[in-house]
Order: structure tokens, then sequence, then C-alpha cells
């Protein structure tokens, strides 16, 4: 498995948490090249069925990242976030999908230090778990 | 005119289906003045035999209920798609898996040993477990391959069209009928239900803004008959699934389960009730949330109670 390059598809906020990657980059600040990042609008746009549909698609884990809690640019837009996502992280240990796969948290615009700390922890998780196969024949054990 | 040649037949389903077809009521005379049933194994005397020796295309349209779980379903599966010209995955274990899609969850190893040796009610101290072949005396006896992962027909074979609900409701049954019966087909791949949206704008209770607090099981309290049940905490699927039943059971008490699949455009039914849900939950504390949560104790089997096998994520993955 040395070979292994995890696929992470990050959810990104347009305001705090895009431009904490941003920064990261105009910073200079290395971190994994694992992540695929899409841009929302706000973290309250991001509905299960994207996270579902990232791992059925090929992803090994899916990141989602928002404006902390009271810095959403829409008020509560993250707050709806956490809910769903509290829910969704549930729903994901029942269909037996590792914990590790999955990661809400909070980056804001001025964060680039802490965008590249979780790329590079949830990277660094999704490899030690091997990759993601959404689809298993009849066969599976 | 010819009269229509209507095959009818059963996988793994629970017989629902079948007593839904007769519920039509008198229509059923006007379905037998223009169609003759060929192979209806719950009803007349045919067999699978019957079926192999029918040309190709020779049925006119089959409608095939329950889910594909087993070789002998896949096998009936493609027999009857070989022999028709119109195959319909005809109520919601055919179109998404359903119950028998619950099964999911596990796989056939975990499925046997917990029916044939961890029941409490069960003897069987030589582990005796069901075997595709056995033999006897008299020879060798064949079951059919129980296999780990259910699938719906339309992930088996090419399926024509579909007809939602557990079981369909009669009007929806004799929409599809109606459409075979006067030829008057819809596009190939159409769900054949009345037209509608959700639940949600058959149901008569009055809604407001939702915002709960908690999340009640049904026999936890007793709701106001005339408010909508989610806001009351109920867990009710209505709001991601396609009406077309009138919203039977929100009108008699009960939450809606799901039954009829996601409404028209989506996909994965149980992803937007799980978004639903959440979005009504009427808190901003992470510790208040989770224990708000936690009176979903089942949030998978609730949100694809009747979609598993359809869904995105369409199986739990098993530790080896």
């Amino acid at each position: 498995m040395n070979d292994f390059e995890p696929k992470i598809v990050a959810f990104l906020c347009n305001w705090c948490s895009y431009r904490g990657a941003d920064l990261a980059g105009t910073s200079r600040i290395k971190c994994a090249a694992n992540v695929r990042a899409i841009r929302v609008m706000c973290s309250g746009r991001i509905e299960p069925a994207f996270i579902l549909r990232a791992f059925e698609l090929g992803a090994d884990g899916v990141l989602v990242l928002g404006c902390h809690p009271g810095d959403c640019h829409y008020a509560e837009g993250n707050y709806k976030a956490l809910r769903r996502m509290e829910l969704l992280k549930r729903t994901l240990a029942q269909l037996g999908i590792e914990e590790d796969r999955f990661r809400l948290d909070w980056v804001s615009a001025s964060e680039g230090d802490k965008f590249s700390r979780v790329v590079n922890e949830i990277t660094e998780k999704v490899r030690q778990l091997g990759p993601y196969k959404p689809k298993e024949g009849n066969k599976v054990a | 005119m010819p009269k229509l040649k209507i095959a009818l037949y059963w996988a793994a389903s629970c017989g629902g289906c079948e007593i839904a077809t007769l519920a039509i009521g008198d229509k059923i005379l006007r379905l037998a003045e223009a169609a003759e049933i060929v192979f209806w194994p719950v009803a007349i005397d045919t067999k699978y035999a019957d079926v192999e020796k029918m040309a190709d295309n020779s049925i006119d349209a089959c409608l095939f209920n329950g889910a594909i779980r087993n070789s002998e379903n896949e096998h009936m599966a493609r027999l009857l798609r070989k022999k028709s010209k119109i195959l319909i995955a005809y109520g919601s274990c055919s179109y998404e898996g359903c119950i028998p899609g619950l099964a999911n969850f596990f796989n056939a190893r975990a499925i046997l040993e917990n029916t044939y040796c961890e029941t409490a009610s069960t003897d069987n101290p030589a582990k005796t477990m069901p075997q595709p072949t056995v033999i006897v005396p008299e020879g060798e006896l064949d079951l059919p391959v129980f296999y780990d992962t259910v699938k719906t027909l339309g992930q088996t074979v090419a399926v024509d069209y579909f007809v939602p609900g557990c079981p369909p409701e009669e009007s929806t049954t004799w929409l599809a009928l109606e459409a075979l019966l006067s030829g008057n087909l819809p596009p190939r791949g159409t769900v054949i239900a009345p037209p509608s949206t959700a639940v949600c704008n058959e149901c008569p209770r009055i809604k407001h803004e939702k915002k709960i607090k908690a999340f009640h099981r049904t026999y936890e309290i007793v709701p106001d008959p005339d408010i909508c049940l989610l806001e009351q905490g109920i867990l009710c699927c209505g709001v991601g699934t396609r009406g077309g039943c009138g919203a039977l059971c929100p009108k008699a008490g009960m939450p809606c389960t799901g039954c009829y699949g996601p409404v028209e455009g989506v996909r994965d039914q149980g992803s937007h009730l799980l978004s639903a849900w959440a979005s009504i939950i009427d808190s901003n504390d992470p510790d208040e949330i989770k224990n708000i949560l936690d009176g979903i104790v089942d949030p998978a089997g609730t949100a694809y109670r009747y979609s598993l096998p359809a869904a995105m994520i369409n199986r739990a993955r098993m530790q080896p």
C-alpha cells in the first residue's frame, strides 16, 4: 500500500475556508496535494448527498470546512452544516465507513496554517485506512 | 384485437404486491377482458419450464415484484426480461430494494448465522446451515444461492417502467395497467405514479415553520391530530417521499415511512431525509444537537428503509 495516494474531496465555504486555503497557497505553506477543492457559497449549502456522492465516485475521504461558529457570512449556515454532518456521521458509521474518512471542521480566512494541518491530518489518516471501495460484488465478505 | 399477454412474478418480496394487484377491485374484470395472464405463480398453475418454452418477446408485459437476492430471483429476472416486451418493476422491492434491501446492512454469512444459530429460539447444536446443493439417497438437491447484496430489478436487467409503493396503491397500479391496456405508454424509464410532488403536498395536516427540540418515537407521544407530525418531533418521511398515495399514513396518525421512494428528480431518498431532519433541529449548541440527534436511534435504517440497494452507498461495508 506504499504507493496509495488518497483522493480527498474538500467542500470549502467561499467566505472563510476557501480563503483560508488560498492563504495557505499564497503563504507557501506546504500541505498534502491530495485534496480536490470544491467551493460552495456556504457550508450550510452542503447536503449529505454531496458527501455520499463523493464516496460513490471514488473519494477515499471527504472534508467539509466552514466558518467558525458565530462567524458565518449568512449568520447560521455553519450551524446547519453542524446539525446535518453530525447526523450524517452516524449514518456513515452504520454503513461501515470509518470515522476518519469524513471530517467537519472550521477554518477562517486567516487560518492558512490550520487549513494545511487539517488537510495533512485527514490525508495521513486515510492513507493508513487504505482505499475506500464503495461498490463490491456479491462475493464480498 | 388479440388479448395482451401478461405475466406476473414475485422474487424477494412479502406477497403484498400480489394482493395490491387484486386491490384494483372490479377493474380486474376489465383487465381479464383485455389481457390473458400467461404466468403468475401465486395464482395460476404455471411452471418456470412453461416460461422457458415461450418465444422471446412473446409476453407483452411483465409485472415483476420483489428484489433480487438469490440465484433463483436473478434467473427469473433474466428469463422474464428475455420473454417480455415490457418489463415493469412493480412495487418498492423491485424498484429500489425495500425491506429485503435492509439485508445490505449485513452479508449472507451474518444473516444465515443469525437466523440458523444465534436467535434465542433456535436449537441447532450441529450448526446445520442451508447449502446450495446436498446429496441425499435419492440424488442431488439444489437450493438457490443466497447473495450477500440485495439488488433492485433495474440493477439486474433493463427495466422499462417503475411502479412505486409498498405496496402500490390501487390508483397507482391502475395507472400502470391502464397505460398497458390503452397502449398509451409514457417514455421508457418513467416512474408511473399519480402526478404529485411530495407526500407533504397531499397531507392535510397544518404546517408551520419547523423547529424541534426533541425527536419522539411513535409510541412515546400521542400526536396532535391536526398538526404536521414532523413538527411534533415524529420522524416523518413525507418531506422526501414521492406522493401519490394520498398521504394515507399521516392521515391515520402515523408518520410516512417513505415507501413511494424519492421525489421526482432525486436519486438518493435517504440522504435527503437526513438533510431535512437535521435542518429542523432548534439548537446551535454542539452538545445539545448531539443529544437531540440521539432521539433518532437508527438514522440509516429509517432514512433508507425502502431504498438502501438503490442508494448512492448501497450496502454497509463488512469487516472481513
